[in-house]
């Protein structure tokens, strides 16, 4: 057990696949020599050389299609998108090639492949460097959603999703990377796509929250228990498609009360269905209005630092947004 | 091939008489398939038509290049002459026509022409055109990657040479080398719009500029289009790379049961093509060989037809999927 933060817990879950399975590769843009912009891949290429761990040129509608070809023909591709950004060329491949070939040729073709996708607001990042795009997705039958957030859960979830038959998007928030470390098993072990998880029990409301939205999340809640004695349960789905609606509906039964927190704007959000499931699935055990966080509805965070930072839900907000809900 | 006779003599390209009978009979086939569909069509039997008839000699001839089940194909939507050369029967395709349960390629899922067999490695066709280029080029780095002598064969029709992944793929196969054959079956329609407003410069020539060859040959002519791929095939199983070839020929339906084109070309000109239908001019060729008269062509076509009326008929009387298959096989288990 050594301690890692999730860039380094993606690595290793990555490097360890391509030692027990010759078919695991990489292939995007600047995951070879440079060893991925934010350095993910480091090492991989000296490792494995130029082949499996591959350095396309520009082009995303290539990098997903590729990884659909190399998939249906033996491979388990890991293709990266540098910045969830850039990922509409390759939307086509995605969502109408590699999501279909199963369901379209009645289940003969599968697309076992990963798409690492960093994400989310960083300072500088401005408009073309910030978005988070997991609602794009989240309507996608055939295709897997993932989004974890600790190292440990990220190392066990691209094992999973490697080893997935279906496509999976693999989504990284950027500046979660470097924020925590922890300890993450140095074994071979995995963690379930599908699975949501607790990481705080409690009784007076529920949130559900993913990314850096969590971190944040989690840190309010420790704040009001010692300040208010404000008990909030926080749950993080990890799986956003399809989704671990049980563990949401099992808090909320319990707290009476739902939050939704996420980086992205809300109309059309995943945090839209989380509040639908809900709604319709738990209103007898409700106290209190569904509620939603997330970010205004414009294209995304601005590049000047305090439009940045009015973009994403801070922790004031976080806080005023518990306790509105937890005073019903 | 000329209007009567041969260009390209199959003793020269090492085809036996076996295997130009095996070719004639497959572009029969697809074209009696075909014609069937229509009339099943106007009888209000099958919903949508798409054709292969015009481009069965480009699609023929290159198939008969490829070894079932070990190369990979992504044919195009009119490629019924390629998927029946590999081993899909004239069965398979009413099934199709038909939505019915036994549709060897989606079990009814998918529109007609959208063609899969994971058996013969026919990947899953698609409805947006050109998104099979990268895909195709993903298959051929993996059979590179493995050292396998494996090629990949990449179909459409001139305008999936428009959009931005038909560059992508040969970019990216030009760089590897990667064992992939790209055939454009120029039919000189992308449903109205015309090749002059649809292709700047030439198509082949572009193989060039991404350090590959790109040969036009006459896509009516079955024999120059086996003889150019199989010159794309060898170059590929030798690990030379990929080849782009433009089988220049003519749509002779509308694109569609829905289109009508009457709108949009003149019939002289559909007349003048029909002069050089391909199996038309194959015919011929075999009879100047001697290798086809009155008495075999009629055995041939009344096998073929008998062919044609079981496969209907089957397909007719077949049932469909039950309506909760719908919500089925959406993701993988495992």
């Amino acid at each position: 057990m050594t301690t890692k933060n999730l860039l380094q817990a993606i690595g290793e879950g990555l490097a360890e696949e391509m030692r027990s399975d010759e078919t695991v590769m990489v292939l995007g843009e600047d995951v070879g020599r440079a060893g991925g912009v934010f350095r993910v891949t480091q090492g991989l290429m000296d490792e494995f050389g130029p082949f499996r761990v591959m350095d396309t040129p520009l082009a995303e509608s290539l990098i997903a299609g590729a990884a659909i070809g190399l998939s249906v023909n033996g491979m388990r591709p890991v293709a990266e998108i540098q910045f969830a950004d850039f990922i509409p060329p390759a939307f086509d491949q995605i969502v109408n090639e590699a999501a279909r070939f199963h369901y379209r040729s009645n289940g003969a073709w599968s697309c076992p492949m990963t798409i690492r996708v960093p994400y989310g607001a960083v300072p500088g990042g401005a408009l073309y460097h910030s978005q988070s795009v997991e609602a794009w997705f989240c309507n996608t039958p055939g295709l897997k959603v993932v989004a974890p957030t600790f190292p440990a859960d990220a190392k066990g979830m691209i094992k999973s999703a490697i080893r997935d038959p279906n496509p999976v998007l693999f989504l990284e928030h950027k500046r979660t990377y470097r924020l925590i470390k922890e300890d993450v098993p140095e074994e071979d072990y995995s963690v379930p796509l599908g699975k949501a998880r607790v990481h705080r029990g409690g009784t007076d409301l529920t949130v559900v929250s993913y990314g850096l939205m969590l971190h944040t999340a989690l840190e309010v809640a420790r704040k009001i228990s010692n300040e208010y004695d404000i008990e909030v349960e926080v749950v993080e789905p990890r799986t956003l498609y399809p989704l671990d609606k049980e563990t949401i509906l099992d808090s909320v039964k319990k707290t009476g009360k739902l939050l939704v927190i996420s980086e992205a704007n809300l109309t059309g959000s995943f945090s839209g269905e989380i509040a639908a499931i809900v709604a319709r699935e738990a209103f007898e055990w409700l106290d209190g209005p569904v509620m939603r966080l997330g970010a205004p509805d414009v294209p995304a965070a601005a590049f000047a630092k305090p439009m940045l930072d009015f973009f994403v839900p801070s922790a004031e907000k976080i806080e005023a947004a518990m306790l509105e809900l937890a005073r019903y | 091939m000329d209007l009567k006779g041969a260009r390209t003599g199959h003793g020269s390209v090492g085809l036996e008489s076996d295997d130009l009978l095996r070719m004639y009979r497959c572009m029969l086939l697809a074209r009696k398939v075909d014609e069937r569909s229509w009339i099943l069509n106007r009888q209000g039997k099958a919903a949508f038509v798409i054709s292969c008839q015009g481009q069965e000699a480009a699609q023929v001839g290159t198939a008969y290049n490829l070894r079932p089940g070990h190369d990979y194909v992504y044919p195009y939507y009119r490629d019924s002459g390629i998927t029946l050369l590999l081993g899909q029967t004239a069965r398979g395709q009413f099934l199709s026509l038909l939505g019915k349960k036994e549709d060897p390629n989606s079990a009814g899922r998918q529109m007609p022409g959208h063609y899969s067999s994971r058996e013969l490695n026919i990947v899953t066709a698609s409805a947006p055109v050109g998104v099979q280029y990268p895909q195709a080029t993903g298959s051929a780095l993996a059979f590179k990657m493995r050292g396998e002598d494996g090629v990949v064969l990449a179909c459409g029709g001139e305008a999936s040479t428009s959009g931005g992944d038909c560059h992508e793929a040969m970019n990216f196969a030009g760089i590897h080398d990667l064992p992939v054959v790209f055939l454009i079956e120029n039919n000189a329609y992308a449903i109205s719009v015309p090749e002059k407003m649809q292709v700047a410069g030439s198509i082949y020539k572009r193989a060039e500029g991404y350090g590959f060859p790109g040969v036009e040959v006459d896509g009516n002519d079955v024999l120059a289009v086996y003889e150019a791929a199989r010159d794309a095939f060898e170059r590929a199983r030798r690990g030379e790379g990929p080849t782009l070839i433009e089988a220049r020929t003519y749509r002779m339906t509308a694109h569609s049961s829905d289109d009508d084109d009457r709108r949009y070309r003149e019939r002289e000109e559909i007349e003048g093509w029909r002069q050089k239908d391909p199996i038309i001019r194959f015919e011929k060729y075999l009879e100047e060989a001697g290798l086809l008269d009155d008495e075999s062509k009629e055995e041939i076509a009344a096998s073929i037809k008998d062919e044609v009326d079981e496969a209907s008929e089957y397909a007719e009387q077949a049932p469909y999927a039950d309506p909760e298959e719908a919500v089925e096989r959406v993701y993988a288990e495992g």
